[in-house]
């Protein structure tokens, strides 16, 4: 691969989420409205403050060309109240009616929503995929001096946001059509979803730990007008303690940071690779164990709070429940897996100064305190989408304990449940949206006989809770099954029993919860009386495309197998 | 500069900046509690600034500047006009004042935060030993002082009950991390100092906005309100 090819792989991840975040916000800058928010104008200047991406010729250039000429049709009849030409693009003829469309947003959505929406996930999967092909033989490859890096870790993940990205960004019309928004809120919340792809893959991708601890705080700030997006008491409240909590739990990451940067330059690494992961990894037996311990510490609270892991994790159920299905979907599904990345790295460091003892005491304390958590939680659960957030803590913990089992197998296998987990969680948490639209209400107990009114919703929902479940054929059993093998081989066999045991808790919360919302008769007998409620191609797409990648990648891992235990090896230890 | 009164000075600054943390737990009025909290972004700025000066580094006096204006200036710039926004015009006769500018019911009262400032002082000092250990020199001699901070804006964070007071806290843990990096290792390198400005400035600016909507939607800015979610 030539040094220019490389470079290009590496930028396209994070320059054409950000170019197309610049494009939604400058069809907004053309079509000025008297009427807009004073915040939206601010947020777009800021990401032009943002310093600029190395530009690389080829794609940017051409997101942006292609927006221009999106855009224009756009702008020119965005104004209400011209009516949608055509059917909209999410087709129910189900008796609670859907809420009336909002005409600006259908015009203004679609032609920039649709196809733009799915350039930045395309082109994260594209050279997750590119780099697949060459990384796992040839090493890692670094693109600016040592600012970007790529090694089987990074595509992996990129690989994850990847795919996550397609799938809720191919939500995310059909939501936006059902939501009332206007066609100024449609577009901040695509500016705000693809800026959130560029930092999540600005996160995976930085070689340098503080530039990954700005890119993680970045999603933070990102992601917080998301979750208020719809401005209602409950929303304010999750965005306010979803800002407070990361971010302050994220600034103990950063002392952590701060100490290792102390304890590296004492062990003589100059200033400029003082922060750089591989040096950093390389000379990690040099540093001075006393401060690595008080660094290795505040980071795994600080970036466990970012994960989902205790004790810092009471903004994610609030959160997850009130952002927009497709943003939890992605918050769920890759952000906290991100987060836990930047984890795994320091790991690395901790490991090689102190020995793999104290991470994994840490890691394997917060896991099972995360775990029982969870399981109290769920059994009490009454909201369907509190439910699925305190189902990824459980994930997250799963994930968690395989880190500090440590050996390569359980880090692989932690790394299969991040994608297996990613995908089935983002169907639930897609069709959860779906849900809530068709019966108004996120309560468990008023949602009953699903599949008697919509057959397909109820299908999907059902499989994506028997994958995240862990039953086969879904990826989540195998790796859960590689996470027990590994943590009795180990020599850990009483904290994986524990595990398990909480597990099995958590397993019947959910399957109680789920039976009761999609089996039964419906609460109305005369609402099927015209028919099921049908989902619409469109809308059906994207969950059906990811149970049915959740279930590929639960029977073979295929061309994916070396890169998994190529990531394996980075982080575990014999 | 010789070196005594190099440290001195250092010192004088390490103290003020301590010293204006605890006074942020020991005023209730939120406009001087942020009056308090600029005048710590001066000592933080000066700590930067000795350093730079004491190791002939300009390039650290720059960034020294650019922390002044950032949190003497700018942060608390935004911070006073959340509040000013929250504050209705002042009646002519007396009232009590229940208004949104004042920390009314902290969850810990004054003496009871001022008696766990020390303490926390004190847990500071135990857990920076391996620290200054590490390199004695009177910078990581001071080093207790930003680990101090950060547990006292941690502090501050969890007891008080006003959303501008949260932010207050969050701001003293942030200067907390700064005074830290700077006294340990003369700062961290030029594009994370940058980078980790920026996203503080942000993320004073949505919690600014949140403000704002939390008022639309609750009709005032106490914490405790905040009781829609909950399992």
């Amino acid at each position: 691969m030539t040094h220019a090819t490389t470079a290009l792989l590496l930028t396209a991840p994070i320059a054409v989420p950000l170019a197309t975040s610049a494009a939604h916000a400058a069809t907004g800058l053309r079509g000025v409205r008297p009427y807009r928010r004073a915040h939206a104008p601010r947020h777009s200047a800021a990401l032009a403050h943002r310093p600029p991406p190395p530009r690389t010729p080829a794609e940017p250039a051409r997101t942006t060309g292609s927006t221009a000429a999106a855009g224009g049709p756009a702008t020119l009849t965005g104004g209400p109240p011209a009516a949608p030409p055509g059917p909209p693009p999410f087709a129910t003829d189900g008796p609670p009616a859907a809420p009336p469309f909002a005409t600006g947003t259908d015009t203004a959505a679609r032609p920039l929503g649709t196809w733009l929406g799915l350039v930045s996930p395309a082109t994260i999967l594209f050279c997750g995929a590119a780099l697949a092909a060459t990384v796992p033989d040839r090493g890692p490859v670094t693109a600016y001096g040592r600012l970007l890096r790529a090694d089987a870790l990074t595509v992996w993940l990129l690989l994850a946001v990847g795919a996550v990205a397609a799938l809720a960004c191919a939500a995310n019309p059909s939501h936006l059509a059902h939501e009332r928004a206007d066609a100024g809120a449609a577009r901040r919340y695509n500016l705000l979803v693809h800026a959130f792809l560029a930092a999540m893959s600005a996160a995976v991708l930085a070689a340098n730990l503080g530039v990954l601890w700005i890119a993680i705080e970045a999603t933070t700030i990102v992601t917080a007008f998301l979750v208020g997006h719809r401005r209602t008491r409950a929303s304010v409240e999750a965005a306010w303690k979803y800002v407070v909590i990361c971010s302050a739990g994220i600034a103990l990451a950063f002392l952590g940071t701060v100490l290792i940067y102390y304890a590296a330059r004492q062990a003589g690494i100059s200033e400029a690779s003082a922060l750089d992961w591989p040096t950093l990894a390389a000379h990690a037996d040099r540093l001075d164990p006393a401060v690595t311990r008080l660094a290795m510490s505040l980071i795994v609270l600080g970036f466990g709070a970012k994960a989902g892991l205790a004790p810092l994790h009471a903004w994610l159920p609030d959160a997850h429940s009130q952002a927009p299905a497709p943003v939890s979907a992605l918050m769920s599904g890759v952000l906290l897996s991100v987060a836990f990345a930047g984890l795994l790295r320091y790991k690395v460091i901790a490991d090689a100064a102190l020995g793999t003892g104290y991470t994994r005491t840490l890691l394997a304390g917060a896991a099972l305190l995360t775990l029982a958590l969870a399981a109290v939680l769920l059994l009490a659960q009454r909201d369907y989408k509190r439910m699925l957030a305190y189902s990824s803590m459980e994930h997250m913990s799963l994930i968690a304990l395989g880190t500090a089992i440590g050996t390569p197998l359980a880090v692989s296998a932690a790394l299969l449940h991040i994608a297996g987990h990613g995908l089935a969680k983002t169907v639930a948490f897609c069709a959860s949206g779906h849900i809530l639209r068709i019966r108004r209400t996120a309560r468990i107990g008023r949602v009953r006989g699903l599949l008697a009114e919509a057959p397909a919703l109820g299908t999907t929902f059902g499989l994506a809770v028997v994958a995240l479940l862990g039953l086969p054929p879904f990826s989540l059993f195998a790796s859960e099954l590689g996470l027990a093998r590994a943590g009795f081989t180990a020599g850990h066999g009483k904290v994986v029993a524990v595990a398990l045991v909480l597990t099995l808790v958590s397993f019947a919360a959910l399957v109680t919860r789920t039976a009761r919302m999609v089996l039964g008769p419906p609460p109305e007998p005369e609402a099927v009386a015209d028919g099921p409620v049908r989902l619409g191609a469109a809308a059906a797409a994207p969950l059906v495309a990811g149970l049915v990648a959740a279930a590929a990648l639960g029977v073979a891992t295929g061309p994916l197998t070396r890169l998994l235990s190529a990531a394996g090896e980075i982080i575990g230890r014999h | 500069m010789n070196d005594s009164v190099y440290t001195q000075l250092l010192d004088l600054a390490c103290g003020a900046f301590l010293l204006a943390a605890v006074v942020v737990l020991w005023l209730r009025q939120l406009s001087s509690i942020v009056q308090v909290f600029a005048l710590q972004g001066v000592a933080l700025a000066a700590v930067a600034g000795l350093l730079g000066v004491h190791e002939g580094r300009w390039d650290l006096l720059a960034v020294a500047v650019g922390i002044g204006l950032l949190r003497a200036g700018a942060l608390p710039h935004l911070i006073r006009r959340a509040l000013a926004a929250g504050t209705p015009p002042p009646t002519r006769h007396y009232e009590e004042d229940v208004s949104e500018a004042r920390e009314t019911q902290p969850l810990v009262n004054v003496a009871a935060s001022l008696l766990s400032a020390a303490l926390l002082t004190l847990l500071a000092y135990a857990v920076a030993r391996p620290l200054v250990e590490l390199d004695p020199t009177p910078a990581t001699s001071a080093l207790p002082v930003g680990l101090a901070v950060v547990l006292i804006g941690f502090f501050t964070l969890v007891t008080r009950r006003r959303a501008l007071a949260q932010v207050v806290g969050f701001l003293l843990l942030d200067n907390g991390i700064t005074a830290t990096a700077f006294l340990a290792a003369s700062g961290v390198p030029l594009i994370v100092e940058l980078g980790v400005s920026f996203d503080v400035l942000l993320a004073v600016l949505v919690l600014q906005i949140l403000t704002t909507r939390m008022r639309a939607a609750f009709g005032g800015t106490g914490i405790d309100d905040l009781r829609e979610l909950r399992d």
